[in-house]
Formats: C-alpha cells, sequence, structure tokens
C-alpha cells in the first residue's frame, strides 16, 4: 500500500494541472478530490475510474482481483467500440470467497492468470485491485510480477482500491499504471513523421472512428490512441508518437505531461466535440507534426480539408436554424464536455440556460465564460429535485446529460438526450455535429410530448362534472322555493342508481306493490343500497291495499 | 434427480453472478419512501444503480456511506452515521435500509451496534426505521440478499398482533421472490382481487418499479407497500410466499405472528397455476372466476400450438436458482430437454430440475455446455447475447439485469396468461430462427447425415420445417 500512496500524492502534485498549479504545497499535498460525502455522494470508485479508462484497450484481458460485486455488477456496461479484437468485453474475475478473505486470494489470482493465458492466450493481462483484496493485503504487484515472468505474458497491475477515493483519481492510477508498466517497453514496425497519440479517448460508440477518416486523408497515423479501440502493442511503442492530443484531460493529463518529460512528446488539449474546436484541434495536431519535423505543406492540406468539412456542416446545420430559435438547453454533464458542447450547441442555434461545472477545471470554466458571456449560470451542485422543478417550470426546453439523471427529465416530460458514456449515439468531429443536432431536433419536435403534457380525460371530466354538479344543486335550490312537491318526488333515492321517489312511487301505486324484488322488477331499481330505501318507502306508502286488486275487483 | 455441481476454476469468465448486497437494496425498493443505503465504498453503491437504471430506465434511490481508505481502517461508524443523517435530512424517507458489502464485513464493522449507538445520539431519528442487514459481496448472490432483507424486514417491522386480536379473513400477505418482475406482481394482485381477496405484497416492487409518471419529484422510492401496512400484516389470514428463496421469511412471519403460509416455488406452467387456483378459491371460498376458466383454456392451447416448436428443444438455461427452477420446469414440462443449467447459488429447488447436473458457475460454463451438448435455445439475463451470437442459437431474455431490450419491468411469467405470454414469445423466437437460418437447402438433407456437428440442427430443421 505504501506504493500506491506514493503514486496518489504523485497525481496530486500533478504539474500539468491548472488547478493544481494554483495551490500552495500544503493544499497540493491533499490533492484534489472532495472528501467524499456519506449519505450523498454519487459516481464511481478509484477502481471504476481505472477499469474504464483502459478497458477499451480491446485485446487485453480485464482481470477484477475482488469479490463478485467489482466486476459482477459492472461488466459488459460500456459501449466502447473495436476494429477487431472483443475479449476486452468478456468479464473475468477471481470472484473470492470466504475462504479465499481468510487466506488470502494471491493464489487463486495467480491461478487466474494461468487460466486466461491457457485459454485465451491475449497480448496482455491488466489485473485491477480492489477494496477487499487491498484490506487484507493481497500483493498484486508481487503476484503480476511472478506470473510475467513464469508465464511469458505481460501481466500489468492496476493498483485502484474503490476506497483510494473518486472515479477521476482511477484514471489517473490506470495512467500511471501503463508510464510505469506498459508505455516503452516495446519499439513499432516503423515511424512515420505523421504519428500521433490521442490520449484521454475512449471510442464511445465508435466515436473516434467519426474523425479517423480526416486524419487517414491527412496521412496522419493514430499510433496509439489510450485507450480507445487500443491495442496492447500499440499502447507499449507509443512513446514514439511525434506529437499528443489530449482529449479528456481531467483522465489522463499525468500521462500526456510524463510522456512529454521522458520522451519529448508535445501535448495540447483539444475537442472533437463542435465544429470550431474540431477544426482546432486538427489545426494544433499538424502544428505540432510540423514543429516536430513533418512537411510544412500538412498545414496547408489540413486548412483545405477544414475548410471543405466546415462547409458542409455548416450548410447542412443552416437548416435547423430557425427550427431552434428561442429554445434553451440545460447541459448537466461534466469536465471538458461542459464548455465543448456548449460550443457545439451554440452553433446550432440553441440558446443555454445553464452548464454544470461540477467536475470543470479552472481553464474549463474560462472557456465557459468566453462562451456564454459573463453571467453564465454556472451550476455547481444542483440536485435532482432543483433539476426537476427548474424542467417543470419550462425553464429550459431540452436537457442534455448522462444517463443517470435522465428520468428527471423524461419524468417531467421533458426532452433529454444523453451525452455521456451510455448513449448510443456518436457526436465527434463534424459528421457527429451534426448528429447531435439532428438528435436534438428529433427530441425537441416529437409530438409525443405535446399528447404527454395533456392532462388525463378524467381529470378533465372530473372537473366538468364538478361544475354541472353545483349548476345542478343551485337549479334544484330554485326548485325547492317554486314547487315543495316536485322536489320530493324529484329526489333521488339512492347514489348509485338514477331512481327518483316520484318514479317508485308511481310504480307503488299503479301496480299495487308490496315488496322489493317487484319494485325492482318495475323499476330501474336494483343495486344493493337501494334496498332499505324501498323498503322505507314501502312502510311510508299510505296505499298497502293493493290499488291492483281493487281495480280487479271493479 | 439433477446433481448440483461447483467447478473448479480460480476464474469466474462473464459471470452470470450478481452480489448479495444488491440483491438487498432490491428489496428495500419495495417500500414505499425508503432510501437503500450500502455501507461500502462509492462504487458498491454506483455499479449497483447504474445496473438498476439500465435494467428498468427508471430512477433508482440507491445511496453509500462512501466508505474511505482511512474509514476503512478505523472502521464506518461515522460514515453510517453521517449517511444517516444526511439521507434523513436532504430525502426525508420513511425507512432507511442498510446493507453492509464486501469492504465493511471484511473490516468487521458492527452496524447493528452503530444503529444503537446513532438512535441513543440522535433522537430525532426516533420514528425513522433502521434496518440493516449482512450481506457480503464474498458469499451468496443476489438472491440470497433479498431472500435475507425480506426476512429481516418480516423481523423488525412486522408486528405480533396482539391476543386475542382476530384475523381478517379476506386480508392476505405475499412474499414475492426477487425473480418476479412489477409486472408478475400486478398480475397477481388482479388474481388475488378478483378471489375477493385483499393482499398486501412485501416488497412491493409493482408499486415503485413499475414506470409510473409521478407528479412529484422525490428522492426515495416512489409507491411501494408503507412501513404502517407491513406492521399490520401479522393480521392477515394467510402468507403467500412464491419461490423457495421466500421460505424464511414465511417462516418468520409465522413464527411472529401465527399467520399460516403456503409456499408455491413456481408460477409459470399449467399445474402450478392450477394449484394456486384452487388454492385461493379454497381460502377465499370463492368459486374460480370464469376469468381464469377461460385463461386456462387458452394456456392449454398454447400448450398445444407451441409443442411442434418448443418440444425436443435442447435447452441451455443460466438464471438464479428460483428463476432456474420455474422456467426449465415450464419448458421440460413442454417437451424441451434442460440439457444445460446453470446457477449462481445454493437452493433445495435445484435437486429437482428436470435435467442430470446443475452446474453453480458462470457464463462461459453455460456457453461451454451449450456448445458441447448440441443446445439450440438459450435462456439467460442480457449478459448472455454474446454467447447466444457466437453460438449462432436462438436467445430469450430472462432474469436481471435485462439491459439491452425495453419493458424489462412489465413481462410477464406468472399465472395462466404470463404463461401463455411466455410459451408464445419463446416458440415465435425459434420459430423466427428456423426462418432465418435453417432453411432446408436441396443439400442440408446430405450434410446433416454426415456430421451432426455441434451448433448445427439442419437434420432436425429440415423435418420441423416440412411439419410447420
Amino acid at each position: 500500500m505504501s506504493s500506491l500512496s506514493a503514486t496518489i500524492q504523485k497525481i496530486f502534485n500533478e504539474p500539468g494541472c491548472a488547478k493544481n498549479a494554483n495551490k500552495s504545497d500544503a493544499e497540493r499535498n491533499k490533492g484534489c478530490a472532495k472528501q467524499l460525502q456519506p449519505g450523498g455522494a454519487a459516481g464511481g470508485c478509484a477502481f471504476d475510474g481505472a477499469k474504464i479508462a483502459l478497458q477499451p484497450f480491446t485485446d487485453v484481458a480485464h482481470l477484477v482481483h475482488g469479490p463478485i460485486a467489482c466486476e459482477g455488477n459492472s461488466w459488459d456496461n460500456r459501449g466502447a467500440a473495436s476494429s477487431g479484437a472483443s475479449i476486452w468485453r468478456t468479464g473475468f474475475t477471481t470472484d473470492m470467497n470466504e475462504t479465499d478473505i481468510v487466506f488470502g486470494g494471491e493464489k487463486r489470482l495467480y491461478k487466474a492468470i494461468k487460466e486466461i493465458i491457457k485459454k485465451y492466450n491475449p497480448p496482455a493481462i491488466f489485473v485491477y485491485q480492489t477494496c477487499v483484496p487491498a484490506m487484507i493485503g493481497d500483493d498484486i504487484n508481487a503476484v503480476c510480477k511472478a506470473a510475467s515472468q513464469k508465464l511469458g505474458k505481460p501481466v500489468i497491475p492496476i493498483n485502484s482500491p474503490g476506497f483510494v477515493g473518486p472515479k477521476n483519481l482511477g484514471n489517473k492510477l490506470a495512467g500511471e499504471a501503463l508510464l510505469e508498466h506498459v508505455i516503452g517497453t516495446e519499439e513499432p514496425d516503423y515511424t512515420t513523421p505523421y504519428d500521433i497519440n490521442l490520449i484521454g479517448e475512449y471510442n464511445l460508440c465508435g466515436e473516434l472512428w467519426q474523425v479517423k477518416p480526416l486524419l487517414d486523408e491527412l496521412g496522419i497515423r493514430i499510433l496509439s490512441c489510450i485507450s480507445g479501440d487500443g491495442k496492447y502493442r500499440e499502447v507499449a511503442s507509443s512513446h514514439r508518437a511525434r506529437a499528443a492530443m489530449i482529449v479528456c484531460s481531467k483522465a489522463m493529463i499525468n500521462v500526456a505531461r510524463k510522456m512529454e518529460g521522458r520522451y519529448g512528446i508535445p501535448f495540447f488539449e483539444g475537442s472533437f466535440y463542435g465544429i470550431q474546436d474540431s477544426s482546432d484541434s486538427l489545426r494544433q495536431i499538424a502544428r505540432l507534426l510540423v514543429e516536430r519535423g513533418a512537411p510544412c505543406e500538412l498545414i496547408e492540406r489540413t486548412e483545405s480539408v477544414i475548410a471543405r468539412e466546415e462547409a458542409r456542416a455548416w450548410a447542412t446545420i443552416e437548416l435547423y436554424k430557425p427550427r431552434f430559435a428561442g429554445k434553451r438547453a440545460l447541459l448537466i454533464t461534466g469536465g471538458v464536455k461542459s464548455w465543448s458542447v456548449v460550443a457545439a450547441l451554440q452553433e446550432a442555434g440553441l440558446e443555454l440556460v445553464g452548464t454544470s461545472v461540477k467536475k470543470s477545471t479552472k481553464q474549463d470554466k474560462e472557456r465557459i465564460k468566453e462562451l456564454m458571456g459573463q453571467d453564465a449560470l454556472m451550476i455547481e451542485d444542483m440536485t435532482p429535485r432543483e433539476i426537476y422543478k427548474m424542467l417543470k417550470d419550462a425553464k429550459a426546453d431540452i436537457m442534455l446529460s448522462g444517463g443517470k439523471s435522465q428520468f428527471v427529465a423524461l419524468k417531467a416530460a421533458m426532452p433529454w438526450l444523453d451525452i455521456n458514456q451510455e448513449r448510443c449515439h456518436a457526436y465527434m468531429g463534424y459528421i457527429g455535429m451534426v448528429k447531435l443536432v439532428e438528435e436534438i431536433d428529433k427530441a425537441l419536435f416529437n409530438p409525443m410530448w405535446e399528447q404527454l403534457r395533456r392532462p388525463a380525460p378524467w381529470e378533465e371530466v372530473a372537473k366538468n362534472r364538478q361544475t354541472n354538479r353545483m349548476a345542478q344543486i343551485d337549479v334544484q335550490a330554485v326548485d325547492v322555493a317554486a314547487d315543495p312537491e316536485t322536489t320530493r318526488r324529484a329526489k333521488k333515492v339512492c347514489f348509485c342508481k338514477e331512481v327518483d321517489l316520484g318514479t317508485l312511487e308511481d310504480a307503488i301505486r299503479s301496480h299495487g306493490l308490496t315488496s322489493v324484488e317487484a319494485v325492482r322488477q318495475h323499476t330501474s331499481a336494483f343495486g344493493g343500497c337501494c334496498k332499505r330505501r324501498i323498503e322505507d318507502i314501502l312502510t311510508k306508502m299510505p296505499v298497502s291495499s293493493p290499488p291492483a286488486m281493487l281495480q280487479a275487483a271493479e | 434427480m439433477a446433481i448440483v455441481t461447483t467447478p473448479k476454476k480460480a476464474c469466474a469468465i462473464n459471470p452470470l453472478k450478481m452480489s448479495q448486497p444488491l440483491g438487498g437494496a432490491f428489496a428495500f425498493m419495495g417500500l414505499r419512501g425508503a432510501m437503500p443505503l450500502l455501507h461500502g465504498s462509492q462504487g458498491c453503491t454506483s455499479f449497483g444503480l447504474t445496473l438498476f437504471v439500465r435494467h428498468f430506465k427508471e430512477a433508482v434511490p440507491l445511496q453509500t456511506t462512501a466508505m474511505s481508505e482511512v474509514a476503512t481502517v478505523l472502521g464506518g461508524y461515522e460514515n453510517v452515521e453521517q449517511a444517516i443523517l444526511n439521507i434523513y435530512k436532504r430525502a426525508k424517507p420513511e425507512i432507511i435500509g442498510i446493507c453492509s458489502t464486501g469492504v465493511t464485513e471484511t473490516n468487521g464493522d458492527d452496524v447493528d451496534g452503530y444503529i444503537k449507538l446513532i438512535r441513543e445520539q440522535h433522537p430525532q431519528l426516533a420514528k425513522c426505521p433502521l434496518v440493516f442487514v449482512s450481506t457480503p459481496d464474498f458469499k451468496d448472490a443476489f438472491q440470497d440478499g433479498w431472500a435475507k432483507t425480506v426476512a429481516c424486514m418480516v423481523e423488525v417491522l412486522v408486528e405480533a398482533p396482539p391476543a386475542g386480536v382476530e384475523r381478517d379473513p379476506v386480508r392476505v400477505n405475499v412474499l414475492p421472490g426477487c425473480h418476479l418482475t412489477p409486472g408478475d406482481l400486478d398480475e397477481l394482485r388482479t388474481i388475488l382481487e378478483d378471489f375477493g381477496l385483499n393482499p398486501s405484497f412485501l416488497p412491493d416492487l409493482a408499486g415503485s418499479l413499475d414506470g409510473h409518471i409521478p407528479d412529484e419529484f422525490t428522492p426515495t422510492t416512489i409507491g411501494g407497500i408503507g412501513v404502517d401496512e407491513v406492521a399490520g400484516m401479522g393480521r392477515s389470514s394467510w402468507t403467500i410466499a412464491i419461490g423457495e428463496q421466500m421460505r424464511r421469511a414465511a417462516e418468520a412471519m409465522q413464527a411472529k405472528t401465527g399467520v399460516p403460509f403456503r409456499l408455491f416455488e413456481r408460477l409459470c406452467g399449467l399445474i402450478p397455476n392450477d394449484e394456486f387456483i384452487a388454492f385461493l378459491s379454497d381460502i377465499s371460498g370463492r368459486p374460480v372466476p370464469a376469468k381464469y376458466r377461460r385463461q386456462r383454456g387458452q394456456l392449454s392451447d398454447a400448450m398445444l400450438d407451441a409443442h411442434f416448436h418448443v418440444g425436443g428443444r435442447k435447452l441451455a438455461i443460466g438464471a438464479e436458482p428460483d428463476l432456474l427452477f420455474d422456467l426449465s420446469s415450464m419448458l421440460h414440462e413442454m417437451g424441451a430437454q434442460v440439457t444445460a443449467a446453470v446457477t449462481t447459488t445454493q437452493s433445495p429447488v435445484l435437486e429437482r430440475i428436470g435435467t442430470n447436473e446443475v452446474l453453480i458457475g458462470d457464463l462461459e460454463d453455460l456457453e461451454e455446455l451449450a456448445g458441447t451438448r448440441n443446445c439450440d435455445l438459450l435462456i439467460t439475463h442480457s449478459h448472455g447475447r454474446q454467447a447466444a451470437a457466437r453460438l449462432k442459437i436462438p436467445f430469450y431474455r430472462a432474469g436481471f439485469p435485462m439491459f439491452d431490450r425495453i419493458g424489462a419491468g412489465h413481462q410477464l411469467y406468472v399465472g395462466y396468461r404470463g404463461t401463455r405470454d411466455v410459451i408464445f414469445s419463446l416458440a415465435n423466437l425459434v420459430i423466427a430462427d428456423r426462418e432465418e437460418n435453417h432453411q432446408p437447402a436441396p443439400d442440408s438433407w446430405r450434410t446433416s447425415r454426415r456430421s451432426l456437428k455441434p451448433g448445427r440442427r439442419s437434420f432436425v430443421d429440415a423435418t420441423e420445417g416440412s411439419m410447420a
């Protein structure tokens, strides 16, 4: 554990992090993770973060060392896409039982590694440490080392027990594991002056492939993408890249910065969300490559590709602008997306009522202000209740957020769009931007919303009935004043049936009825509750001798 | 009949099993105004939350004590205390249900003791029930967590009726297993009410996770059975438990209140429903309503129509014990052969499944068995979709989680009507598979005779094709 806490300290000292750079030494040592609040916390743990950061390496076996909870409850839940290998989709876990807890799980872990190599023979195995084995003192570093030596395969320990901190810390721990055990351990078959690394890009929904054709066209090779659609060998030889783009700075800034320090790979932070940002990113990549020795003509070619793509995308989006006029969006997401998506939405003509900045850096916030103006509503922490109210009061026309808060919007009968990891559409690059606009349009103008917001018919009917009843009472009051006998006869005998006193009396009189059954036969009074009322009427009626018999006698 | 075996492998591959605390938390979601709380690190809750949301497509209340490394070493009292106070203040729950996890069981937190201390320290909590269940991740499975938690609810929340108090003849308790969907509970409620009975479900997921739209946003569960109603369950005339897993809760109910129980191991299939309906007619003293006589006829007819397609199928099925027993028995009775059966945890019903062997294992085991034994129908939860694709056999989703299709909460398995629907969907799946993948060709007889390789069924299909 001492090496793990040392690693965490190193991460807290990250000079590449703008937020961190502004802190005093003492503050920095405390780390940037906010103290988690029991009973008020949400979001994943460090293990979750490490796993999601690395799982998109598609040809690696990801083995989770822990009880069933860590893998059994979470595997197979992210839509990263692979161009070939599929072993990353297989869930491997040591499924520790009570005996392992008592006697230690190291032997089981070693055996599990051996089994995986025998059955699946992947190029490498990543072993994730979780809370319980960390508590009982399983030394996964030692097991992995021994397994690597004996079995002749890279077995990489990812030290990420959940309780050390939140998801984001786990992302960085995953990066540290790559830096320590993987990056620089192999050499690429060949290199070109156009080799780049993408860091913190996970190819969710195959998004990366929306941008890759443009890079291909420019002759730029993605030497390694960490970790979307990644392969073990690629990341192992990624130290030969000429430049790097960091796509999600919150997750893996440590990887980018340390690779710059160790191997002299310059990096920049960019985004492929939104037209402007995509263009900027392409420009930056070209600029960095040229600075590192690529021919200058790359910049010109890049500009012409940008011009072409922008024109095409703008032309498509232009069609939506009139439809979006006056429509307001609420954006609840985190980190880099809090501003990169703002840019995208504004390009589409939407008005932004607010954006969450819970996981954003100072730089992110500066960018938001740039885009949305000084009085942009930056939401630090909004409870679901507040979001619900905001939507219910129609202060926004659509909410964009991650899957876990979707029902807050949907149950308020407001359009919602997933822009986080569980979504099933890709929004990257120029094509993705058009797709996002299309999806927003579909969500906003779905005719369903109008139906859903209508009250149920019985609510209307109930209202009408109430009005009618009031009117009836008024009329009756007038009648009483006019003619007491008519009113008396018009009185309903019972609440269930529409039989009035007059009708019953007439029936009894004209047919000389004596029993409840007979009355029921001649009138529409048949409910159980009428029975007693009819009996009352029968006893009260002055003519008990049947007039029918009298008539017959006559 | 069946021998229950456990595989000797160190690595679980493609887990079928989910952890015990989730089952416990799930049970708490069937109480009104409840906030389930997992005592563990943040991830334990986060994974569970994601899983439930993906299955039900609903907002799901679930909280964490957010155990940090330091708290884990020093003990989690303060975290439990803070979590309860925060939840009490923010969510205003009617009950807080606490489940332990692997982390807090390993360090040995005495949560029962903590709760006592918290009650002393914070008298404002006096009216808020706090129910704790010990559910370590490294033991048992989802179904056990549910079973333990419901038993615990009975022990803590149900009040023993004072002596001499008369039982309500029309009131019955229903203790449903976790394999029943909210749709199943709705169906059961209708059936019971049609017999003039007044059922109390514990837990009642039909009220909380049936996908309705509330008027107001609430951070706790919506619907479900209220704590007050649970307290009065001792006045019912009968307890109906569904699934072997509910035996413990039913016994606890009987021990505490003297309410007799009848356990129905399964409610999918003709005979189990005959027994159920006969029992209801018996305890209610009412004749079986015409509706159910009709439904029984419909089910019989469905069985007649479907047996051509389901009969002879070699079934590979992976599910938690009660669901496994229920579905595989029904299909066995329809003429399918239960060829590969995998489950997650021990249960007395496993031995009685109509097959030679039941394996407590994972989806890799199921896939292997299905492959080597030429199974031609796979039933398991959504994680089995990759295996089905590799095996190239029709795949029917059953159980939790079902995240890649919508409407999971409303799937119906119980009653004559539910059984009829399951049989139709399964048979249609088989028919569609034949049309798409097994049309006879001039060579199909020739090639099939040469070798009946794993996964090849062209011989059978050619005959079936001509029959249909």
